[in-house]
């Protein structure tokens, strides 16, 4: 061991090299609820080189490697489940090229949400990224290759769709290019090649190492508004998203379920958030959403709220604060989701099941939606926040959970970026042959299978 | 329970129907007006409860006195006529709900009464409320704001309580008898609502407005004439006490503010538009804030003042883009005594 530390020190240098416990004690673990495991190295590369440097130390040493964003994912994906290497990409922050006139950005895999909304607004106020609901410090990297989702999911779809590249050291050491990036010098999309850049999203780190990528940008508008869209029965709620992302002006479409405040216990909100060129484009926007939901206002079935500034204020936000501040509920930052992606019909059934198992665990739980493309599907989360002081509030929390992820895979949707259990119960429901692929493409890209070991498998 | 104090005769025997033929949200001439006045006395349905916007000034154009507004409300629950989609009115009444959070407390006059707007609380300050006690909160909630619902019901459940809440918790026992209203709603709660419901009010409700002149009189040597133009936005509820409006020049008077002279201001005056949206009339809403801002520029107006919080939520952005300064008017008369 003190062996693989001296390479790693010659590789990253000494400062970004630790085998000391407090670093193992914070890198074992994220906010989530599964149990901690240790690391026995943390690495921090500063770029491509060095990752392959560490990445053929570890495949020499057949030592596990785990790559890790921002630690955020929730469902524990970057604990070291077998030990090893966290490779731990935040120095690798830059921000390479911003296109304005075909919208990309490319940039380093750990280079934070946070990073590129700021530098958009500095330096390409005409653009925008799709952001997630998470901290600023998640990557981008990491939200795109768990298949995330953010403020412009309805105009895009999952963050993996708006992938136009990337770049990856293989298991064995190989740097790859893949999408037009590995042709051309522009990152400009992954069509018309064989898509190869499916090898790494999805896959929990199990393939490679991704260290730059290319992401879609979008028009930064200056007009910006918000509707949400109430109504009481949880059976409308299908075809109010599908009226609504029918007339195709929305950027962003979720839906919202809580049974706090009291105000809003029992009543299915659809957030519509669309922007502008002019203020009478937005208006005529809004015009659109609303005629598209008409029918539901005139028979007072279904309305839109009214919204004081203030709380209007709150619901452009992006990301939205306020689901930080349901993740600390209960104090102690404990939050983890089920977010079940699942076809947008399914939805009354999913509302009732979060309610049912939330209510029955005693649990802080609030349930949502994100619905993806023109109302292609959804993301459905269930989410629960606890306190991690407390270890009954922790088990209550997994337990409900894992419940959940079980009901999701029940009715028909798969949860997403799953925990270890979770992949399990997946992989049990998935087509043999599927899963048969999935581990030969996995042996001989990782034949030593250093990379992120224990997820996807099912011991 | 606290039945509508209202006198059927009279309305049958109104050759006008002032509520209805000036109503300038429903084109009714006299016929029609009086085949409509049938059918709401009948119990019948009736366009006018679906085609009424709540904007209250039938309470002010009526020559009687008789609550037509407060009786097509009672009409519209009666008879399911909801005028904000069903899941809006039920959410907004689990908000509103008081939350029995309330303590007793010892107060000063003047007693300030910021109802459910703790948000506003920052503009009492300065010399005007020098030594003055606040009370606010869902407990004290006035609850009129359920007449945009069809709810008189609510208001019948809630604002007796209200009232006891203010008597008993804040005032009997502190020896005040006088309750500033910072909003006319609470005003026309207190001295209009709540007695055409036969609603008791033990303590006496003085206007925001006229509390404000007498401490601008008290303050006569600070003031300092601000030399603005000033477009007036009159509330809904300013219309169940018309009475108080000279307050507005009586004060503008004193900080040396012209009022300007514009189309829709005093019986013309337009609603803010907030109602309007929570009831999905959008198109309307919109036309509705377009002729009002419209009339506030070409009036030459750089200031719009407000009485109503919710006027200035809803309107407050929309007067700033068009270079009119959005403004309550205790700041307005704050400003005119050098304060910040």
């Amino acid at each position: 061991m003190e062996e693989i530390y001296k390479e790693l020190e010659k590789i990253v240098g000494p400062e970004y090299v630790s085998n000391q416990p407090e670093e193992r004690f914070i890198y074992s673990r994220d906010p989530g609820t599964m149990e901690p495991c240790n690391p026995d190295f943390v690495v921090m590369p500063n770029s491509t080189e060095e990752v392959q440097k560490i990445v053929i130390l570890a495949n020499r040493k057949e030592v596990p490697i785990v790559p890790m964003g921002g630690g955020l994912v929730l469902s524990g994906l970057t604990r070291p489940l077998k030990g090893g290497i966290v490779l731990d990409m935040k120095r690798m922050n830059r921000i390479l090229e911003v296109n304005e006139t075909s919208r990309y950005a490319v940039v380093e895999a750990g280079a934070s949400q946070g990073m590129l909304q700021a530098h958009l607004k500095k330096h390409h106020p005409s653009l925008k990224h799709s952001i997630p609901d998470s901290p600023p410090i998640a990557t981008m990297a990491g939200n795109v290759l768990i298949h995330g989702s953010g403020h412009l999911s309805h105009a895009g779809g999952f963050h993996s769709e708006m992938l136009n590249g990337l770049e990856a050291v293989l298991p064995t050491g190989e740097i790859v290019r893949l999408g037009s990036c590995s042709i051309s010098p522009y990152w400009f999309s992954r069509a018309p090649l064989p898509d190869l850049a499916g090898l790494f999203v999805g896959w929990a780190g199990t393939t490679g190492v991704v260290t730059k990528l290319a992401i879609r940008l979008f028009p930064n508008r200056p007009f910006n508004d918000v509707g949400i869209f109430v109504v009481e029965d949880p059976e409308l709620v299908p075809d109010v998203i599908h009226r609504v992302t029918g007339v195709g002006v929305g950027e962003d479409v979720t839906a919202w379920m809580s049974p706090k405040p009291l105000w809003a216990r029992g009543f299915q909100h659809i957030n519509i958030n669309y922007s502008a060129d002019t203020k009478e484009e937005l208006i005529w926007k809004r015009n659109l959403i609303r005629s598209s939901v008409l029918k539901y206002i005139n028979d007072k079935i279904g309305g839109f709220m009214p919204l004081p500034p203030p709380m209007k204020k709150m619901f452009l936000e992006a990301p939205a604060s306020a689901l930080v501040r349901f993740a600390d509920v209960r104090k102690g930052g404990g939050f983890e989701y089920v977010g079940a992606i699942m076809p947008i019909e399914l939805f009354p059934k999913a509302y009732r099941m979060g309610e049912e198992i939330g209510e029955r665990y005693d649990a802080a739980y609030s349930t949502g939606a994100r619905v993806m493309g023109l109302g292609h599907c959804m993301m459905f989360f269930y989410a629960y926040a606890f306190n991690r002081a407390d270890a009954s509030d922790v088990e209550r929390a997994q337990r409900a959970l894992e419940e959940t992820n079980q009901v999701a895979l029940e009715m028909g949707g798969i949860p997403w970026k799953a925990e270890a259990p979770a992949q399990k119960q997946i992989i049990q429901r998935m087509d043999p042959n599927t899963y048969g692929l999935m581990n030969r493409l996995r042996s001989l890209l990782d034949p030593k299978g250093i990379m992120n070991p224990g997820n996807w498998e099912v011991d | 329970m606290y039945e509508l104090i209202y006198d059927e005769e009279i309305c049958e025997r109104c050759e006008t129907l002032d509520c209805l033929t000036k109503c300038r949200y429903m084109e009714l001439d006299l016929e029609s007006a009086k085949r409509e006045r049938g059918h709401i006395l009948r119990g019948e349905d009736s366009a006018v409860l679906t085609d009424c916007v709540t904007c209250y000034a039938c309470e002010e154009y009526c020559p009687h006195g008789n609550h037509p507004f407060y009786l097509i409300v009672d009409r519209q629950e009666q008879k399911g006529v909801w005028p904000v989609p069903i899941p809006l009115t039920k959410q907004q009444v689990v908000m509103m709900a008081p939350k029995g959070q309330i303590q007793p407390q010892t107060v000063k006059a003047p007693v300030i009464n910021m109802c459910y707007f703790p948000m506003l609380m920052g503009s009492i300050q300065g010399k005007l409320f020098d030594g003055a006690s606040i009370i606010v909160g869902s407990d004290i909630f006035c609850n009129i704001m359920w007449l945009h619902f069809a709810k008189n019901s609510v208001i019948r459940e809630r604002l007796p309580q209200m009232i006891d809440n203010i008597w008993t918790n804040y005032l009997k026992d502190s020896g005040v008898e006088e309750v500033i209203c910072f909003h006319d709603e609470c005003y026309g709660t207190y001295t209009q609502l709540a007695p055409a419901f036969g609603i008791e009010v033990p303590f006496k409700p003085i206007h925001l407005f006229e509390y404000l002149t007498k401490r601008l009189d008290e303050l006569s040597d600070q003031i300092n004439p601000l030399g603005l133009k000033v477009a007036y936005q009159r509330p809904c509820s300013n219309r169940l006490v018309p009475e108080t409006q000279h307050w507005v020049d009586d004060i503008f008077q004193r900080i040396g503010v012209e009022r300007v002279e514009r189309e829709y201001d005093r019986e013309n005056a337009l609603c803010c538009g907030g109602v309007l949206r929570a009831q999905q009339r959008e198109d309307m809403a919109d036309d509705v804030q377009k002729k009002n801002l419209d009339d506030m520029v070409s009036a030459g107006a750089n200031v719009c003042v407000f009485n109503c919080p919710f006027c200035l939520f809803t309107l407050g952005e929309a007067v700033a883009e068009r270079g009119i300064m959005p403004m309550l008017m205790s700041d307005l008369c704050r400003s005119a005594l050098g304060e910040k």
